[in-house]
């Protein structure tokens, strides 16, 4: 790790030392509150048995984390997040590195385009939701509606539990291509022009172009983005709170959604298996954050 | 940042310059012009389906309910309607939540810059024996989850007797090891003569930072400023937990209670939406440049 570019030479007052600490104080509190002691404290919750209000009784080690594993509906609920993941980061990071290429194909209007692309981000996760609960409706969405004039559907985008995976994994990738499209354009960016010209002098171009320099040169901004939609995506909830609420029947139920449903929704207060639940998601996203961390060197050499 | 258009050269190579120029533009051959044809014909695909969601929302929003949900649907408003504003505003305390909205992710922008400036001053200019322990600790706090802590933070609030109230919805997000870290890579760069100029002058710690490094500093702050104030204000679990009442919800659970009262009226829930569009709508259109300098700081760099 590096250190600060001038290191105070010589051993300054204690003063300074004290300043440094009152500087800190603030975060370090807000760290301590409300990261570092609900951490211990969930592992404390996961470990108890609760009453109906969620007070925990008595110990009960890992009898929460052996329930789960032996639960059949908490596998699918590791199976439905596994596959929420994959439906997501997938065409998310596939998607945006499509439209950024196209865009790299010489054309005009690239500015326009690019923001064009980039307007899914204004919209939150709530408003995205919203709005796609809306084009989902059976009865008066404008989905059925354009399938009714060929004439097809209805389809129970959200009610039927064959598609409502698909349909709540659809609405993801649409609010997350912004963001995606911006992080892969800047990749572009920073890729020096010398190199793309070089190539194009030699007379490479199109789809040659993009697979033997564009893509491997955006290696690390695809790496990153992967990382960044593969955490994000474990920690989707609002759009599955406002379109299906886990259902239907449980097929839309990701770890995320079963922490809360368990701890918050329809008055249960099940802290200990939302603990012991909650416990599972750090694990899965410090495995996930881990993996980036761990490759960050290698990153620095070739960017 | 953006790619550079194709008609100017590089500013190295001005001497061979025009002949790099045909070169570079190469004769349009007819594969050529059906590959650039299916480039724009793709591009044109996607930029339709991405759009029209903005588009339907929009237009949604002044139809009446007889359009929207009309045989065949209609894609353009006929009626120019106002009535699902007023609607939508009725139906919920929208108002008050947008106020409520403004007020939480204003006080939680400016408090996570005002402590990660302090934070990033300490571990840049200041002498901290723990420093990489501490600075370690920061960077661990990125890597958990909200979810994860998202019960107990819950007990110790409400515990407090802060459920329901502003405090609830912003104490927990008052400081940022993410900004910590932006800033830190930005005042690392700061010119030491320039810092030293300062002291000579006789300025302390506490005007160094506040008069020169800040001030200084404005572009990466502007971009640290519109990244929180987009997460504060895209906030969904936390206040949908922490409120009770639609007077203390936010309007990002506000939207998603209209839409659950108001199922039958898409056209109200629409332009709800329109309304809580505005801000963000903003500031991607028009700080576009900041948000990607916020949002990729941990990508290449």
């Amino acid at each position: 790790m590096p250190t600060a570019p001038p290191p105070p030479a010589r051993p300054r007052r204690l003063g300074e030392h004290g300043l440094a600490w009152a500087f800190l104080l603030p975060s370090v509190a807000v760290f301590a509150l409300f990261i570092g002691y609900p951490l211990g404290r969930t592992l404390y919750l996961s470990a108890h048995a609760n009453d109906l209000f969620g007070a925990p009784s008595r110990y009960v080690g890992l009898k929460h984390y052996t329930d789960l594993l032996a639960s059949a509906e908490f596998r699918d609920t590791l199976l439905t997040t596994a596959l929420f993941v994959l439906l997501t980061v997938v065409p998310g990071v596939l998607g945006a590195l499509a439209v950024v290429l196209l865009l790299e194909g010489r054309i005009r209007g690239v500015r326009l385009l690019r923001s064009a692309f980039a307007l899914p981000f204004a919209f939150s996760v709530a408003s995205a939701s919203v709005v796609f609960s809306v084009f989902y409706n059976p009865a008066s969405g404008v989905l059925n509606g354009l399938l009714s004039q060929f004439h097809l559907g209805p389809v129970g985008w959200l009610t039927d539990s064959r598609y409502a995976l698909l349909s709540v994994a659809a609405s993801t990738v649409w609010m997350n291509l912004g963001y995606n499209v911006l992080v892969l354009s800047a990749g572009i960016g920073s890729i020096p022009d010398e190199i793309t010209e070089a190539a194009r002098l030699d007379g490479a171009s199109g789809l040659r172009l993009a697979r033997s320099i564009t893509v491997p040169l955006l290696g690390p901004s695809l790496f990153f983005l992967t990382v960044v939609s593969t955490v994000n995506a474990l920690q989707s909830f609002g759009q599955i709170h406002i379109l299906t609420r886990g259902g239907p029947d449980g097929a839309t139920r990701t770890l995320v959604y079963s922490v809360y449903q368990n701890a918050f929704a329809y008055g249960s207060s099940d802290f200990g298996t939302a603990s012991a639940q909650a416990v599972v998601l750090l694990v899965v996203v410090l495995a996930c954050t881990g993996v980036q961390f761990g490759t960050l060197e290698r990153k620095v050499h070739y960017a | 940042m953006t790619a550079a258009p194709a008609e100017t050269g590089t500013p190295a190579a001005s001497a061979p310059a025009a002949p790099a120029r045909t070169a570079r533009r190469p004769r349009r051959s007819p594969r050529g012009r059906l590959a650039t044809a299916v480039v724009y014909l793709l591009l044109l695909a996607a930029v339709l389906t991405v759009l029209f969601p903005v588009y339907y929302v929009f237009a949604g929003a002044f139809m009446r309910p007889d359009e929207i949900a009309g045989y065949p649907p209609s894609l353009v408003p006929h009626s120019l309607t106002g009535r699902n504003f007023s609607g939508a505003v009725h139906a919920v305390p929208l108002a008050r939540q947008y106020a409520n909205s403004v007020l939480v992710a204003g006080v939680i922008t400016a408090a996570q810059l005002f402590t990660s400036v302090l934070a990033a001053y300490a571990f840049v200019f200041l002498p901290l024996r723990a420093r990489r322990v501490v600075f370690g600790l920061f960077l661990a706090t990125l890597m958990v989850p909200w979810e994860s802590v998202v019960i107990p933070n819950y007990l110790t609030l409400s515990g407090w007797g802060l459920g329901n109230t502003y405090f609830g919805l912003v104490l927990p997000f008052l400081a940022s090891a993410f900004g910590t870290f932006l800033l830190r890579q930005s005042f690392r760069q700061f010119p030491a003569e320039l810092r030293d100029a300062a002291r000579i002058d006789g300025a302390g710690h506490w005007r160094f930072l506040w008069r020169i490094l800040v001030p200084l500093n404005r572009p990466v702050l502007a971009a640290l400023a519109v990244y929180v104030f987009l997460s504060a204000w895209n906030q969904y679990f936390w206040p949908l937990i922490i409120t009770r009442t639609a007077e203390m919800q936010t309007l990002q659970i506000g939207l998603s209670t209209l839409r659950d009262s108001e199922m039958a009226d898409p056209g109200l829930i629409l332009a709800g939406v329109v309304l809580s569009l505005l801000p963000t709508l903003v500031l991607v259109l028009f700080g576009q440049r900041f948000i990607v300098r916020g949002l990729t700081a941990g990508a290449v760099r």
